[in-house]
């Protein structure tokens, strides 16, 4: 467009430069017209008020034995709840000083020791790993088992095997009481 | 040129008294006691919103819904966080299933949508004389006048029916309501509720305040509309007088 | 075709694979364009933009909509509320379809005035008409997906046109709703055909722009361009006229878009679809309206013809007719500028549409019902009798001996 407008007729120089500057401010406006315009459009498909009004999750721990676990959903995703035993802590924090893909302590993933909570998603392509059943198979470290691509997680989720590259995310969560914690 | 302008003119103005015509559908012509949101700056007044939403939650909501607006949304309306948990917990809704199948109620939560008084159509007929009163949420863009219906509906009622009209048992005389019948008897008198600014409760103020916060139900996005109207506005008559501009230099020499 | 000229490797490469700048340098640079285009001109390219407008927009709303009836309402609303800038793109879609027909009506209107559908661009207008046949079914369909009193109650009344026919008319409406009442089958089936008929209408505005530069356009004078000082090229002199009307046309639309979204829409449709019940007045949307008045115009049953069937027929014949208009106006001059009888029917027949969409809005009591009639005889007797008469006995002005002789005298 540039091009042949500025092509049709010869004039002064100085008309055609304050006519280059007319040019140039006009598209340069609408361009930026139209990128501000394609904005809601883009903004429209990112979660809606109440996707995001409905981020938190109230679990009851009452209920789970030592050895248990159990999966909630939170923002549409499996949430694992591990009521872990004396050996499962004491092989999550023996492991601290193992080598490690993504290193972190046990005693940093958890807020009480017996309760692990992590965000049941494989890291490496997002299936949701085995070992919440008794009759699951738990990898090699007794934690959780990815099937699709074969990640190994230990008891305290971290990844210890296989093409996973993070442990599984602890999600934000609080002790409400006792016996239940608020996740989001 | 001029001609097609007068029949444009024309045609406008034809369409515009058609839609006239349409806004006198039932009865007396509405009253307009005038909005804050009206025009092209209005913005709704936040204090008279809230003052509405305490008609609405004391008086309108024992018997009517507004299940399209979640109590978060009363934060638009000046509500604290706090507020509006011990708004949403005032009511149950049914919980999900507890592991062994139960359905048990929970209190409503700020997610939550506001909670209608009856549990169905049917509760709320069989409760009501066979009337359904109909939820609010939309109420103020589904009849003809909006806001301005509500406010006159509201103190439409006459205690006495005009001569030779006789309104049917179980009904009330209302010179706004289609047909003039209305299910609902007559809600406002003086001091129904205790603003919690002060504002003295007449029927002409609670009538206002109900319709504006019953706009905002229907039109919540009307502040962030008309802000980014205008924003848009103004680009859009700045980008066109440039492109009118280069339009004259670019013909100018064709001659 | 002048050729395509550049320096650029890569671009003089895929051009002569595919030719796709020589192309859009023939069709949308050089392509020679009458000098004297005066702005009613612009409305073709406006539709184009606006129909780009509503396939962005739709596209975006049909991510949050769901097309069941049990919730296709609630996710509307849920556009409305929830969903980031929803508002505006549902008021986008909503005002854009009233603006889409707006334009196009004037685009009609323009063709009419200045006889653009005469030969030869018999085609270019048949192609038209389609495209406005195509608009009408995409809006009827869009109308109904809110599932409102309004989108229920218009579905079933226009679905129930086809029961006037005789022996096959309740086979089809049956067919048309997938059972025996409108309903979720026919929500589904309405949603799956207003996604796909926008495209089919994009489809004919190619062909209606392939026919038109094959014959080139029109002009208001409605003589043909002769030599090279009559055209001028489409670009720079086309683009920034178009893109300034854009400019214009969106201050109007926006002002509608922010400051008043429901002008154009009912508001029943912002209660619920109810099958039980059906709302006092009910009002297809206002571009249809001129038809739906002609529809209610016949009420006598008359020998074997139902008074139902007569007016589905003569609605669907008050567009059918508008593709035999070529033959039906006999004049051999274009421009109503030089036919100074035909103008004065022009805006009486502009002046019936609009008195036909006026009575097609109000209830159906006298005396708009006598009103409607009248104007619905003049609809067709202006197609039937006036137009084939005029170019008999009409004494056109003298036309000018080309475009630009016309230019340079009113210069001077």
């Amino acid at each position: 467009m540039a091009d042949s407008a500025t092509h049709a007729q010869p004039s002064s120089t100085d008309g055609q430069s304050r006519r280059d500057f007319l040019l140039y401010t006009t598209i340069a406006v609408g361009a930026a017209g139209t990128a501000a315009a394609l904005w809601p459009f883009v903004h429209s498909m990112n979660p809606a008020a109440d996707t995001l009004a409905m981020s938190t999750t109230d679990v009851d721990l009452a209920a789970i034995q030592p050895g248990q676990a159990i999966t909630v959903v939170w923002q549409g995703k499996p949430v694992f709840v591990r009521y872990r035993t004396a050996e499962d802590i004491a092989a999550a924090a023996k492991d601290d000083g193992a080598e490690l893909r993504d290193k972190a302590a046990d005693a940093a993933r958890v807020q009480k020791p017996e309760w692990l909570v992590v965000v049941g998603v494989c890291t490496h392509l997002g299936c949701v790993p085995l070992g919440q059943k008794a009759a699951d198979p738990k990898g090699d470290f007794g934690g959780w088992f990815c099937p699709c691509h074969g990640s190994h997680y230990d008891t305290s989720g971290r990844i210890r095997k296989g093409p996973a590259p993070l442990n599984l995310p602890v999600p934000k969560y609080a002790f409400t009481s006792d016996t239940t914690i608020r996740i989001g | 040129m001029r001609k097609l302008i007068l029949s444009a003119l024309t045609a406008t103005a034809l369409f515009a008294s058609s839609g006239a015509a349409l806004a006198s559908g039932g009865g007396e012509p509405l009253m307009k006691p005038g909005f804050s949101w009206e025009g092209f700056f209005g913005r709704y007044d936040q204090t008279q919103l809230k003052r509405g939403f305490e008609v609405f939650n004391q008086v309108c909501s024992n018997c009517h819904g507004l299940r399209l607006v979640a109590y978060r949304n009363l934060a638009d309306v000046g509500l604290t966080a706090d507020q509006i948990k011990e708004v949403a917990a005032a009511r149950e809704i049914a919980d999900a299933p507890n592991d062994e199948g139960i359905v048990s109620m929970r209190s409503g939560r700020a997610s939550d949508k506001y909670i209608s008084p009856f549990p169905n159509d049917k509760a709320a007929a069989s409760a009501n004389g066979g009337a359904i009163p109909p939820d609010l949420s939309l109420m103020a863009k589904a009849r003809v006048g909006g806001p301005n219906y509500i406010y006159s509906l509201m103190l439409g009622f006459k205690e006495e029916a005009p001569h030779g009209v006789t309104v049917p048992e179980g009904k009330y005389y209302n010179s706004y309501f289609p047909g003039n019948a209305i299910g609902m008897p007559p809600q406002l008198m003086e001091d129904l509720i205790t603003y919690s600014d002060g504002t003295k409760a007449s029927p002409e103020q609670l009538a206002r305040d109900i319709s504006a916060f019953l706009n905002w139900a229907a039109e919540p996005e009307l502040n962030e509309r008309k802000s980014l109207g205008l924003k848009v506005m103004i680009f859009l008559a700045v980008f066109t007088t440039l492109l009118y501009a280069l339009k004259r230099q670019i013909w100018k020499n064709l001659h | 075709m002048s050729g395509f000229q550049t320096n650029n490797k890569v671009i003089s490469w895929l051009d002569e694979r595919l030719p796709i700048f020589s192309m859009m340098q023939h069709s949308a640079i050089e392509y020679p364009t009458p000098r004297n285009l005066n702005y009613w001109w612009n409305f073709g390219s406006l539709a184009a933009f606006v129909l780009v407008v509503m396939l962005l927009t739709g596209i975006f709303l049909v991510m949050n909509y769901s097309s069941h009836t049990s919730l296709a309402f609630d996710s509307v609303e849920r556009i409305m509320r929830d969903v980031n800038y929803g508002w505006l793109i549902r008021y986008l879609h909503m005002n854009g379809a009233s603006m889409f027909f707006i334009l196009v009506y004037i685009h009609m209107f323009r063709n009419l005035y200045y006889g653009s559908y005469k030969a030869p661009r018999e085609v270019l207008w048949w192609i038209g008409i389609v495209i406005y046949l195509a608009m009408m079914a995409t809006g009827f369909l869009g109308y109904v997906l809110p599932w409102g009193q309004m989108s229920f109650w218009g579905a079933t009344v226009i679905t129930n046109l086809f029961s006037a026919f005789p022996v096959v008319g309740e086979s089809i409406v049956t067919l048309l709703w997938g059972g025996f009442s409108v309903d979720n089958p026919t929500l589904n089936r309405f949603f799956s055909l207003h996604y796909l008929l926008p495209f089919v209408i994009v489809g004919l505005v190619v062909v209606h722009v392939w026919a038109l530069h094959t014959v080139r356009s029109n002009n208001p004078l409605g003589v043909e361009m002769k030599g090279e000082a009559d055209s001028i090229p489409f670009h720079p002199y086309y683009t920034i006229k178009d893109l300034f009307g854009i400019g214009v046309f969106l201050m109007f639309f926006m002002a509608f878009v922010f400051w008043a979204p429901n002008f154009f829409g009912e508001p029943d449709n912002y209660i619920p679809a109810n099958p039980m019940v059906t709302p006092p007045h009910i009002v297809p949307e206002w571009y249809y309206l001129p038809f739906y008045a002609i529809l209610r115009s016949f009420t006598i049953d008359l020998w074997i013809i139902p008074a139902k069937l007569q007016g589905v027929v003569a609605m669907f014949a008050a567009i059918l007719i508008l593709f035999f208009l070529p033959w039906l106006d006999t004049s051999k001059v274009r421009s109503a500028k030089f036919r100074p009888l035909y103008r004065q029917f022009f805006w009486l027949f502009l002046v019936d549409c609009l008195v036909l969409g006026y009575v097609g809005g109000k209830p159906a009591e006298e005396p708009l019902v006598t009103i409607g009639q009248v104007c619905t005889a003049y609809y067709f007797a202006h197609f039937l009798i006036i137009m084939p008469l005029l170019g008999k006995i009409e004494k056109p002005k003298a036309l000018p001996a080309s475009i630009a002789a016309a230019v340079l005298k009113e210069k001077a």
